[in-house]
């Protein structure tokens, strides 16, 4: 297509601003990058010299084993446990129409469209009460809550897709609940099953809000570890910090990659179809 | 089995009650333990204050100009920053929109979402920071001193943008994407400039969108809580909402006060939302979303 000169100018300037947006991500990730590896970085471009003493340093000062094993239990158990009460849910939203449909469904919506913070203060202080807050298994709860929900949300079209014929002539040959799910429903589903828990694992990882307001000392995830370090700056060297964030980062990154392998990027702002 | 039996079993099938619906009980179980009973909770105990009458919370909150001023603060860091993120979005998404190899625009763009804010705010804490490269780069194009962005508003509001950005404009795109290209190449045929096609046809099918767009991010740049703290001033100029909830919560162990302020921040939102999906119906002129009805 080929416009006016003033649509070109306002096409230049639309793909400028876009630049402009990227370059300077980038050069915030860059700038964490590149100051975890410096020595002494002053009034220059680049640090006087390069090193992975803040690595090891960041490994030890803030007990990076410990956080790691924490966060790999949390998210483990988020998954594995969203999956477990998301997908069959999801089958019975997608499958069954009965009375108080609508009102299952706004319950679903609302814990992804009320933000964290917002029901997070009122549910860690019931969690408080309840004496689970502070342990693992009050950081796992706190962050089922919108993933069981953001679970069955993604499943439901995908129920949708498959021919309700084939769980009929499962039914015939006299296959069961059980084994309908074991041997028919998750092979055909396991597309939508990999994505929706690959995104609640990504999810998990960068909840900061619900973990942050449940996690005690020996509960902290990762992301919630790399928030008191940077509250705590002046008490460590700037470039462990960084060293913690890049950790961080390429935690996420990696789980971000694979799960865009089975998603598009925009699924994951569009939680759910409105 | 009895007769009886049998015929409940099957005229509660005939509603859609068997044990397949069964299946969806875990879930609605664990929400309403986890999500609305906090949630009343917090509601009725916000008004069993630690002293006073049933109200005294909320008096305390509306009399005291170091805990009301906090919505105006976070109004006055939510509202500009997510008209400009909505505002830049909708130009881009469009252009986007004619681009072959999105692929790889979107996936950068998600990369901040993914993050989370605490990792944006260390990011731009050594980014924007006295020596970082943005500041190195205004002095090499001749600033005299470098400018202060970090621990104060601005810092907040970048920090907003980096990650609000990307999630106005994949939202905005999804919904861009969703008109019908006819619509547009109609208007184009019947002689209409690029502007008036904006104006006449994108926007009222843009509209519904938009709003729910709009409330969204809205609704995340108001509970701004990390970035307030970490890369803001927290006892000044960006002690939002959430901050003196979670003081309030976690600090002076004062769970009726927090969960007041907590109410207060859920009603603000409620209203801003009510408004803009309000305004949608107003301006929404028919159901033309996929241009197909």
């Amino acid at each position: 297509m080929r416009g006016s000169i003033s649509e070109r100018i306002w096409a230049f300037a639309v793909w400028a601003l876009v630049g402009f947006f990227i370059i300077n991500l980038l050069a915030m990730i860059g700038s964490v990058v590149v100051n975890s590896f410096g020595t002494r970085w002053f009034n220059t471009w680049l640090p006087a010299g390069f090193t992975t003493q803040w690595y090891t340093l960041a490994w030890d000062e803030f007990q990076l084993p410990d956080i790691l094993v924490v966060t790999a239990e949390v998210v483990g158990a988020v998954v594995l446990i969203s999956g477990l009460i998301g997908v069959p849910a999801a089958y019975a939203m997608a499958r069954r129409n009965f009375p108080g449909k609508q009102a299952v469904m706004l319950l679903f919506l609302l814990p992804l469209l009320v933000p964290p913070i917002t029901y997070g203060i009122p549910m860690a202080t019931v969690l408080y009460q309840a004496h689970l807050a502070g342990t693992i298994w009050g950081v796992i709860l706190a962050n089922l809550v919108p993933t069981v929900p953001f679970v069955i949300l993604i499943m439901i079209p995908f129920v949708e897709q498959i021919d309700p014929r084939v769980e009929a002539a499962a039914r015939v040959f006299g296959a069961g609940m059980g084994r309908l799910f074991v041997q028919i429903l998750v092979p055909l589903l396991t597309p939508g099953i990999l994505a929706a828990l690959l995104l609640v694992l990504v999810r998990t990882i960068a909840m900061f809000e619900l973990t942050f307001l449940t996690a005690g000392p020996t509960s902290q995830t990762l992301v919630v570890a790399l928030y008191y370090a940077v509250f705590a700056a002046g008490v460590r060297p700037g470039q462990s910090i960084d060293a913690m964030a890049v950790v961080y980062m390429v935690t996420t990154l990696v789980w971000l990659l694979i799960a865009l392998r089975f998603v598009s990027p925009t699924q994951i702002v569009t939680r759910a179809k409105q | 089995m009895s007769a009886a039996r049998l015929s409940l079993r099957r005229r509660l099938r005939e509603h859609g009650l068997d044990a397949v619906t069964l299946l969806v009980i875990p879930g609605v179980l664990f929400v309403l333990a986890l999500f609305i009973y906090p949630f009343l909770y917090g509601l009725v105990l916000s008004f069993h204050p630690k002293e006073g009458d049933a109200l005294a919370n909320y008096r305390r909150f509306f009399s005291d100009p170091f805990l009301y001023d906090t919505i105006y603060i976070t109004l006055q860091i939510a509202v500009p920053v997510t008209l400009l993120n909505v505002v830049l979005s909708v130009p881009v998404a469009l252009r986007v929109r004619l681009m072959k190899h999105q692929r790889l625009l979107t996936t950068i763009l998600v990369i901040p979402i993914t993050l989370g804010t605490v990792m944006v705010a260390e990011g731009l804490l050594t980014y924007l920071g006295p020596r970082g490269w943005l500041n190195r780069s205004l002095l090499e194009i001749g600033l005299s001193e470098p400018v202060r962005l970090t621990h104060n508003y601005w810092g907040v509001m970048l920090s907003l943008v980096i990650s609000g950005f990307p999630f106005t404009f994949l939202l905005t795109l999804s919904y861009v994407t969703g008109i019908d290209p006819a619509l547009e190449q109609a208007g184009a045929m019947l002689g209409a400039r690029a502007r008036e096609r904006f104006r006449r046809i994108l926007l009222p099918l843009l509209a519904p969108g938009l709003a729910i767009t709009l409330a969204l991010a809205f609704v995340q740049a108001f509970t701004v809580f990390p970035s307030a703290i970490l890369l803001g001033a927290p006892a000044g100029p960006t002690r939002v909402i959430s901050i003196v909830a979670y003081q309030a919560a976690f600090e002076q162990y004062d769970y009726p006060l927090a969960s007041a302020i907590a109410m207060l921040m859920a009603g603000v939102q409620v209203v801003i939302i009510a408004a803009l999906l309000g305004a949608r119906t107003l301006v929404f002129r028919g159901p033309a979303s996929t241009g197909k009805g």
